[in-house]
């Protein structure tokens, strides 16, 4: 045997090998699902707690219950370091993956949703982008395969206004008060203005805007005008990463009250708090799902995973509020998925079967219960129209050492958000020259 | 016309109108300035010294912050803290001047420039997985309440930095001037090849110079760690600091500082009175686009060496 021969011999043996996980994963009945996160680069750490919090769901899945019907998650993440061109890079190198290809793209990012919306609507793979991205694609007539569940932005944004109108004594006291927002000077950052406007005409409060560069090292100006000039009643922030607990900082600096300063779901979490320290305490931002890790689904990942040395991250950082946004997240996902697995049978599903599934998702409170999860969220129904769900949300209040729920559910005021969704939703289609598909009444 | 009266006259009468306000912004600006100038001076340092542009000074920061919180958070108390950060930054200098400057000395400035972005992704890279990517609190008793005189509000953390950050250019002041390594480091900066015809040993000045960077990176990144927590962002603060070397120019200790008094100022005057007019978060780019008229009028900076080439 010559040299030539015996190398290209071992070069075709390790090719085999190399593909040998495939060919087992096609044959095991398993259901690939890309995992787009970041725990790389400027919003790396808010990006790690959400991917473990993914990761260790679906290993407890296939852990405790041997895969959804039997049929094993097979996940693989790739860091987008919440870049668009990453996550466009990472949506095709994934998408094929798998037996059946990717199930559904969670692309945690309002800029990658923004960029992915049209590529995978041609590849026939669902998007779910949970509490961020595009707030129209809600809309399910014009957007068939994207989910917004199980609450947007502008939903959201009623949300914090009428909390904030219960503080003042009902809606009404809120003509002549002032309200700041500060945001994210991004796609994601502008989504609640248009909202906030609408909202500014029906209760005749006066809205000023102060927009923060990425990634909001810097606020100290912002901080000034707000704290020493303009002196606004309610801030409202809509930031990410950096920038959060840098306003917080400044916020205080400038004498800012913290009890009257609400964040969106995305400034609410550990990471923004923490860095801030005493500053903090007092700090409110809107939550669409539990915080800490006294839910029995916790106590399965402590005994599944974690006892086991499986766990994804740290065992004292369980229960973090972007940690249980990654259980959520995985959550509805896999639910979807037993969902697509009742209409087309316990095998891998395409990405389209999936969507399917997505589309009569009814996660109701006693399928919350059995999975662990009572309280945690509240109950989604998707309809072929509908792919919001109209969630609720609470206000959450920190303490120095953790977050404390001190609101009800709060619903979105829909008759405000779900017809400027579809007038906006339709306008795209109209662009686009997309035509509306019927959807069953009722 | 009445564009011209918002963007020219209306910010004016807005600082007529409330004067005690515009103090405020311009005190806080002056003082975000002082910040800016922390990261520069380590730029400053190596440019003088070497005549590289040290990309990685943002990452020294950024590395130096991460091992002095590390070392925090296993308990040692802060003066051994600074102790082994100050370790780990000589280490690095001696590294860096072996493994990477040594064989590429009499290669071309851009080639040494290329090899400090090589540099940056390592110490990014290196830094995090040693302790990881969190975000970790820094909290070294710096009051940040506000201070109240008569009806100016000043920030305590930021009155607390421009303290530092004068000691520090006091400290590097005397270095350079009285002490015969910094009369070495200024022979360097003046003529590599004379400096070592009369016996100054290239690789050592080289050393040091890399070693004091790395200790000015630590108090800027101790300093920007106490304000917004030590984490990946540290690193692009240099973005900050370049606007700041091209006004005040490469090669001047004294140019870092009143570069960064006029970044700050001028940006966060710029963000409260003229901001609105197009939509908020000028900050960012004003510095750039001050620094761009600067190199028009002035490109060595207003303190840096003017460069005569004779061809």
């Amino acid at each position: 045997m010559t040299w030539k021969s015996l190398s290209l011999g071992l070069a075709a043996g390790a090719m085999v090998l190399a593909a040998l996980p495939e060919l087992s994963a096609a044959q095991e009945k398993v259901q690939f699902i890309p995992s787009l996160v970041y725990r790389t680069g400027p919003y790396g750490p808010n990006g790690e707690p959400f991917a473990n919090g993914v990761a260790d769901y679906y290993n407890l899945v296939n852990e405790r219950d041997g895969g959804i019907n039997g049929v094993r998650i097979m996940f693989e993440e790739c860091d987008t370091q919440y870049n668009n061109d990453k996550g466009v890079e990472c949506y095709e190198r994934l998408k094929n993956k798998g037996p059946t290809g990717a199930a559904i793209f969670s692309p945690l990012s309002t800029g990658i949703t923004y960029a992915l919306i049209e590529r995978a609507l041609a590849d026939k793979i669902p998007i779910f982008s949970m509490g961020y991205g595009r707030t129209d694609a809600a809309y399910g007539r014009v957007f068939p395969h994207v989910f917004t569940v199980p609450a947007s932005y502008w939903s959201q944004a009623t949300s914090i206004i009428q909390y904030i109108g219960a503080q003042e004594g009902g809606m009404d006291k809120l003509k002549g008060k002032k309200i700041a927002l500060v945001y994210h000077d991004s796609a994601y950052g502008k989504e609640p203005i248009t909202t906030l406007q609408k909202l500014k005409d029906m209760f005749g409060y006066e809205l000023s805007l102060f927009a923060v560069a990425h990634p909001g090292l810097e606020q100290k100006a912002t901080w000034l005008e707000i704290g020493r000039r303009l002196r606004p009643n309610w801030v409202v922030m809509w930031g990410w990463g950096v920038m959060n607990s840098t306003a917080i900082k400044e916020a205080a600096a400038v004498g800012y009250p913290m009890e009257r300063f609400i964040g969106n779901w995305w400034s609410g979490s550990e990471n923004d708090v923490k860095p801030a320290g005493d500053a903090a305490i007092g700090y409110k931002s809107a939550n669409f799902h539990g915080a800490g890790a006294d839910w029995p689904v916790h106590r399965d990942i402590f005994t599944y995973l974690y006892d086991k040395g499986k766990g994804a991250g740290q065992r004292d950082r369980v229960g973090e509020v972007l940690y249980n946004r990654g259980i959520a997240n995985a959550v509805i996902v896999t639910e979807a998925i037993r969902t697509a697995q009742a209409m087309y049978g316990a095998r891998p599903l395409t990405g389209w079967e999936v969507r399917d599934g997505f589309e009569k998702l009814d996660l109701t409170a006693e399928r919350l219960k059995e999975l662990g999860l009572e309280g945690f969220m509240q109950p989604i129904k998707v309809t072929c129209e509908d792919h919001e769900g109209g969630g609720p949300v609470y206000i959450q209040q920190w303490d120095g050492k953790k977050w404390q729920r001190i609101s009800d559910w709060i619903p979105p005021m829909r008759d405000v958000v779900w017809p400027m969704m579809v007038e906006s939703a339709t306008a795209y289609a109209k662009e686009k020259g997309i035509a509306l598909r019927d959807c069953p009444q009722g | 016309m009445e564009t011209l009266e918002h963007i020219l006259l209306q910010p004016f009468r807005s600082i007529a109108e409330t004067p005690m306000f515009f103090l405020e912004v311009l005190i806080g600006g002056l003082m975000s300035g002082v910040m800016y100038a922390l990261v520069a001076l380590g730029f400053v340092l190596i440019f003088k010294a070497s005549g590289v542009f040290n990309f990685a000074q943002g990452a020294m920061v950024l590395f130096a912050a991460l091992f002095f919180v590390g070392f925090l958070e296993l308990g040692w108390p802060v003066w051994l803290a600074v102790a082994g950060s100050v370790v780990v930054m000589v280490a690095l200098a001696f590294a860096i001047e072996r493994v990477v400057l040594r064989p590429l000395v009499n290669q071309p400035p851009i080639i040494l420039f290329m090899a400090t972005i090589g540099i940056t992704f390592f110490l990014d890279g290196f830094g995090q997985t040693i302790w990881g990517s969190d975000v970790r609190r820094l909290d070294v008793g710096i009051p940040t309440t506000p201070l109240i005189v008569g009806d100016l509000y000043i920030n305590q953390f930021d009155l607390f930095a421009a303290v530092i950050c004068g000691l520090l250019v006091t400290v590097l002041a005397l270095f350079f001037q009285f002490t015969p390594t910094g009369r070495a480091l200024r022979a360097v900066a003046d003529d590599h090849q004379a400096a070592m015809s009369v016996g100054i040993p290239l690789n050592v000045i080289w050393t040091i110079v890399w070693s004091v960077a790395g200790l000015v990176g630590l108090v800027a990144g101790v300093m920007w760690g106490s304000k917004l927590g030590v984490q990946f962002n540290l690193s692009l603060i240099a973005l900050k600091a370049l606007p700041v070397l091209i006004l005040g120019g490469f090669t001047s200790v004294p140019g870092a500082i009143v570069g960064g008094l006029l970044v700050g100022a001028g940006e966060k005057v710029a963000e409260v009175f003229w901001g609105p007019l197009v939509g908020g978060a000028v900050e960012d780019w004003f510095a750039y686009v001050l620094a761009l008229l600067f190199l028009l009028v002035r490109p060595q900076g207003l303190f840096g060496e003017r460069i005569i080439e004779r061809v």
